[in-house]
């Protein structure tokens, strides 16, 4: 379902991801795991055709990104690393405008928002104002977005980033759920080996831009003769710290706060 | 087409929801009029041209639209800092399609805000020498919009961050502001000023404005709305074009 071979990204000098390949089957759920600044999210923009690659070939569902963007977009769903909602609306508002970016009949649309954003208890929210939410209800909100339309592929960029255990439950239990019964294929990235371990079949390590080993989390920890993934993985990618690029993103988010105080 | 409705709804309503910036983007068209308008008017009278009141409103009013629109393709900036521009970049719908639904929307709020000024205009004591003719000025505005709308789109998709903005403030929006005959008449201008202000957009549409407010133009209605017919169009394709090269 998802092939990249010797995919290659540059920004000026440094290589964020360095002539990856692999290969993901459908039905399966992949888990990409990587320090910091390791490459995941560019890899995850290219495939889902925010950032052109240097070079490379990448296919989703038989379709190139880069040469049929919009054929290769009507494949796959998303839930970003970083916020995404417009947050001067409600939430039933971006929901329901996803919803029609996605041409989810209007009937449908408005049985899954209600199903969603009561899974992801928002439902009673619906009429407030996204710039009133807090972190974990945006969190939750972009997650119930996520899965509003039910895509063949489905990104999940570090979607249990500052979620609470009971939200972190409710979205792994869905997402396999939509696994087992809809054979949706998952390309999901995380920090938390434990959410790895559990959800995915198979495992990929990335580090420096290269993927560094692919196989089962059993397969990693024997290839690494640790005991744990966590372990395996620190074997794999070193103990240090890594730095991460700061975007023209990052620095006017920055920018943004001082103006507000 | 329902793609395009829904972000041409959302701009519109962002707009209507942001009391404060409607009221701010007032108090700036409303310094023009009162303090030229007032200010300037003896000395306007006095060289035989009528009201200064008059002849300003019209260009007041094309001012706060050209600001409005260009602002609204700028917005895209925010979009992309707070993130929802990814989430409508990778929905499976032509660009051009949510291109036209932002640059409709930008444009749909800056006539509303045109209108608006207009309004203030009357309040202040300025006379459209003809009520029937009000409509015919709002598909002046709605056309300015657009041309503003689509350039600000083009800027808005090239910038990466907001450093660049007070670039295009200074050197793009002001000079289109000034060179536009909003608080001049273009008539007996020296040749290089002549050239300039024949170059500017907007030019025809503040004359279009006073032809249909105050019955006076230079161009011919005519000339103004083909011209900016043809400027929108290009405008649009080009903002169009930018937004289609948008990487994140």
């Amino acid at each position: 379902m998802i092939h990249v071979e010797n995919l290659v990204k540059t920004f000026g000098e440094v290589k964020a991801v360095d002539g990856i390949s692999f290969h993901v089957p459908a039905g399966e759920i992949f888990a990409f795991l990587g320090p910091n600044g390791a490459g995941k999210t560019t890899t995850i923009q290219m495939l889902t055709t925010l950032l052109r690659p240097s070079s490379g070939t990448m296919k989703l569902d038989g379709l190139d990104p880069v040469a049929q963007p919009l054929q290769a977009r009507s494949r796959f769903g998303i839930v970003f690393q970083d916020p995404s909602l417009d947050v001067e609306l409600t939430a039933y508002e971006n929901m329901d405008l996803h919803g029609a970016l996605y041409h989810v009949p209007k009937k449908t649309r408005i049985e899954r928002i209600e199903t969603l954003l009561t899974l992801f208890e928002l439902w009673d929210r619906r009429r407030s104002f996204v710039k009133t939410f807090s972190g974990g209800m945006r969190r939750r909100l972009e997650i119930a977005r996520g899965l509003l339309h039910t895509p063949k592929i489905l990104f999940l960029d570090e979607p249990t980033l500052g979620l609470d255990p009971q939200s972190r439950n409710q979205l792994w239990t869905h997402v396999k759920h939509l696994n087992e019964t809809e054979g949706v294929t998952v390309f999901l990235t995380t920090h938390y080996m434990d959410e790895a371990e559990r959800t995915a079949h198979r495992i990929g390590i990335i580090d420096h831009g290269h993927i560094v080993a692919q196989g089962t989390a059993q397969g990693l920890k024997e290839q690494t003769g640790a005991d744990s993934l966590e372990g395996a993985f620190l074997a794999l990618t070193g103990s240090t710290i890594r730095d991460e690029r700061a975007d023209a993103a990052d620095q006017m988010r920055q920018m943004a706060k001082m103006w507000r105080r | 087409m329902t793609v395009v409705y829904h972000l041409w709804l959302r701009e519109v309503k962002r707009y209507l929801r942001s009391r404060p910036q409607i009221i701010g983007s007032i108090a700036q068209p409303l310094l023009y009029l009162l303090v030229l308008g007032f200010g300037l008017g003896p000395v306007f009278a006095q060289s035989g041209q009528g009201s200064y009141l008059q002849f300003i409103a019209p260009g007041v009013v094309g001012m706060a639209i050209l600001f409005t629109s260009v602002f609204s393709g700028i917005g895209l900036l925010w979009d992309r800092q707070f993130g929802f521009l990814k989430e409508t970049l990778v929905a499976p719908v032509p660009r051009l399609q949510i291109m036209l639904g932002r640059t409709l929307g930008g444009a749909t709020i800056a006539s509303i805000q045109g209108a608006l000024i207009l309004l203030v205009c009357i309040v202040a004591g300025f006379r459209p020498y003809s009520f029937a003719a009000v409509p015919l000025a709002l598909v002046f505005m709605l056309l300015v919009g657009l041309v503003f709308a689509g350039l600000g789109t083009a800027i808005g998709s090239t910038l990466k961050d907001m450093q660049g903005f007070q670039l295009i403030m200074n050197f793009l929006v002001m000079p289109i502001f000034f060179l536009s005959g909003a608080l001049f008449p273009l008539n007996n201008l020296p040749t290089a000023l002549t050239f300039a202000t024949r170059a500017d957009p907007l030019s025809y549409g503040v004359d279009g404005l006073r032809g249909a407010l105050i019955g006076v133009t230079q161009f011919g209605i005519a000339t103004n709305l083909s011209v900016l017919a043809v400027v929108a169009a290009g405008f649009v394709v080009l903002g169009a074009w930018a937004f289609s090269r948008i990487q994140i």
